[in-house]
């Protein structure tokens, strides 16, 4: 924000997908107010029909070079357009996955769908943000719409104790990130991103009062990563939350994520990257060994996959500490794919559960192959990925991530990476196991909607073919970060 | 005691600190009531405020000032969701005690 003068650029064309998102957000929740209880798909098909609008007009409007807007508080380059793109995509197939979940716990309501709507577009403000205003607002947009979705489920004590956990947790987190830019603030003299960045360039700022400012922003966005030790929150919301919920939280979010911590260390602080690199190293150090190892003893699906995100989300922060354009594109590549394998995940846990049963239990998986071959096999490929078995995409990732710590000297912490995958493929493969050669505790038939089993068979695949033709996907993420960075 | 008639920018941020860190002591080893939870969270936001406050005026730049009412907005909107779960998590375990917390544990 320049003072004096009033910014001279106020072009809506770069916002134009977060318009239209705002837009349709609000056209459903007025059209579901009139809609009878019978016409409720009503109002899920035309939240389809934004999010999937949404997402083909920030491919609309893509853009080679960046552009600002809005007296440069708003940013729309490639890599926005991208990432801004498949949060579109991610969160329409979470609504897809969880539809028949949804409706069976009376959450098939309006106030689901404009949540989610609303998440998506705080989502996609934190990812176009060029203003330290901009990336709060963004973030907390997302993660209020998030605690009510959580809370949705009014009559279930652990949805509401999880989202009371999240909420005090990422309140926390919101303070921590706001200190932390009190301080580059007083140590830079302004709240723009790029600005920021030319004046630490510059030198003559306090580095004293701004490495402090970026502890306390790295300790923020671990805390929305949830990286060990900021971990605390993500395994309690994850097994608290309706499954449907726990899917959208532990996807598109993660996404966001990556473009907010892209924005701010990488667009702001590139010049402070050695503080921060030893900080990122700790934290994805912690979060690679504390992840995998409690994962073990989990019984609990979904808490079991929690503790595999925070093991995930360092191995994509051990890419993202090299601090080069390889590095940022591993991470980038890393947490497209972790999206992807998500989605697949816990679309198979929202599959096999039905009114008034939830599926969360390891031994719901047992003996899936004699009830579902197909599903079976998608539920391998999966934890092929998480575990970073070839030809899967999880090891190209893993890989990539490796490759890129290596190129920077790392190889105690790749070899660390290595050992810590190993410890965790026997989890992953646990449920593998219990697939295929256990027989099934619950012989009730699988009952999907057919666009659903459609999408997921899609997904799942798209595991296997992204595992054997990377190239292109990798490619992506270094141009779209070689232009903007 | 020349500071209470002549505080400077590190006065500001001295308070700032001592007052983010009596919010962050009031969530973690506040141990009865969800409320006081409430509380320090507002109290967090208050002390950045504060910080932006001192900020500004002394860098005399507005946009710290303009920030910080966003942070009061966004801070009312976050109370009433807070409190909105509150009353939740009151009607379904009838208690807000931080240590009845504890269903989701392994």
């Amino acid at each position: 924000m320049t003072t004096g003068a009033l910014p001279v650029n106020f072009d809506f064309v770069p916002a134009l997908p977060e318009i239209a998102l705002l837009v349709g957000a609000c056209v459903v929740l007025l059209v579901d107010l009139v809609l009878p209880e019978t016409r409720r798909s009503w109002s899920y098909w035309l939240t389809q029909l934004v999010v999937v609008s949404t997402a083909w007009l920030s491919l609309y409007v893509f853009h080679e070079a960046p552009a600002h807007t809005f007296g440069n508080t708003f940013i729309a380059d490639t890599l926005a357009d991208v990432l801004k793109f498949l949060s579109c995509v991610t969160v329409a197939l979470t609504l897809a996955y969880s539809r028949s979940y949804l409706a069976a716990r009376g959450l098939f309501r309006g106030e689901t769908f404009a949540l989610m709507m609303f998440a998506l577009l705080g989502m996609m403000v934190m990812i176009s943000a060029n203003h330290f205003l901009l990336l709060y607002l963004g973030l907390e947009l997302m993660s209020l719409s998030l605690y009510a979705m959580i809370a949705l489920q009014r009559d279930s004590g652990q949805a509401v104790e999880a989202a009371m956990k999240y909420f005090v947790l990422g309140a926390l987190a919101s303070g921590l990130l706001l200190y932390g830019m009190s301080m580059i603030y007083g140590a830079t003299g302004t709240l723009d991103v790029a600005r920021v960045a030319t004046t630490v360039f510059a030198g003559g700022v306090n580095k004293t009062m701004l490495a402090f400012g970026l502890v306390f922003v790295v300790s923020a966005i671990a805390f929305k990563l949830g990286a060990v030790p900021y971990h605390m929150w993500l395994p309690d919301v994850y097994e608290g939350a309706p499954t449907a919920m726990t899917l959208f939280v532990g996807s598109a979010p993660k996404l966001a994520a990556f473009g907010f911590m892209t924005r701010l260390l990488v667009g702001s602080l590139a010049a402070m990257a050695f503080d921060w690199q030893g900080m990122l190293l700790i934290l994805s150090l912690l979060s690679m060994i504390a992840g995998n190892v409690i994962a073990i003893s989990q019984t609990n699906i979904k808490r079991m996959l929690a503790y595999s995100t925070i093991a995930n989300m360092g191995y994509m922060l051990m890419g993202f500490l090299a601090a080069n354009i390889n590095g940022y594109s591993a991470a980038m590549f890393y947490t497209i794919t972790y999206v992807m394998t998500t989605l697949v995940s816990f679309g198979m846990v929202l599959l096999l559960s039905r009114a008034g049963f939830e599926a969360d239990q390891l031994d719901d998986f047992k003996g899936l192959n004699q009830r579902s071959p197909w599903y079976a096999f998608l539920m391998l490929l999966t934890m092929f990925s998480l575990a970073g078995i070839p030809p899967t995409v999880g090891f190209y990732a893993k890989f990539a991530v490796i490759e890129a710590a290596v190129d920077v000297g790392l190889v105690w912490l790749a070899v660390v990476a290595v050992m810590a995958s190993l410890i965790g493929a026997f989890y992953y493969l646990r449920i593998v196991k219990l697939m295929y050669f256990d027989d099934p505790v619950d012989d009730a038939p699988l009952e999907a909607r057919s666009d659903t089993r459609v999408l997921l068979s899609i997904n799942g695949l798209a595991l296997l073919l992204l595992g054997i033709f990377p190239q292109w996907l990798l490619g992506m993420c270094v141009v779209a970060l070689t232009r903007s960075y | 005691m020349s500071f209470i008639w002549h505080p400077t920018l590190t006065h500001y941020l001295v308070l700032g600190a001592i007052l983010f860190a009596i919010s962050v002591i009031g969530i973690f080893l506040n141990r009865r009531n969800v409320i006081l939870m409430l509380m320090a969270i507002e109290l967090m936001l208050l002390a950045v405020n504060l910080n932006f406050i001192a900020f500004s005026h002394y860098l005399n730049d507005p946009a710290g000032q303009v920030f910080v009412f966003f942070i009061l907005t966004v801070a009312a909107a976050e109370s009433a969701i807070g409190l909105a779960i509150l009353v939740l998590l009151f009607r379904t375990v009838r208690s807000i005690d931080v240590e009845d917390l504890s269903t989701l544990k392994h």
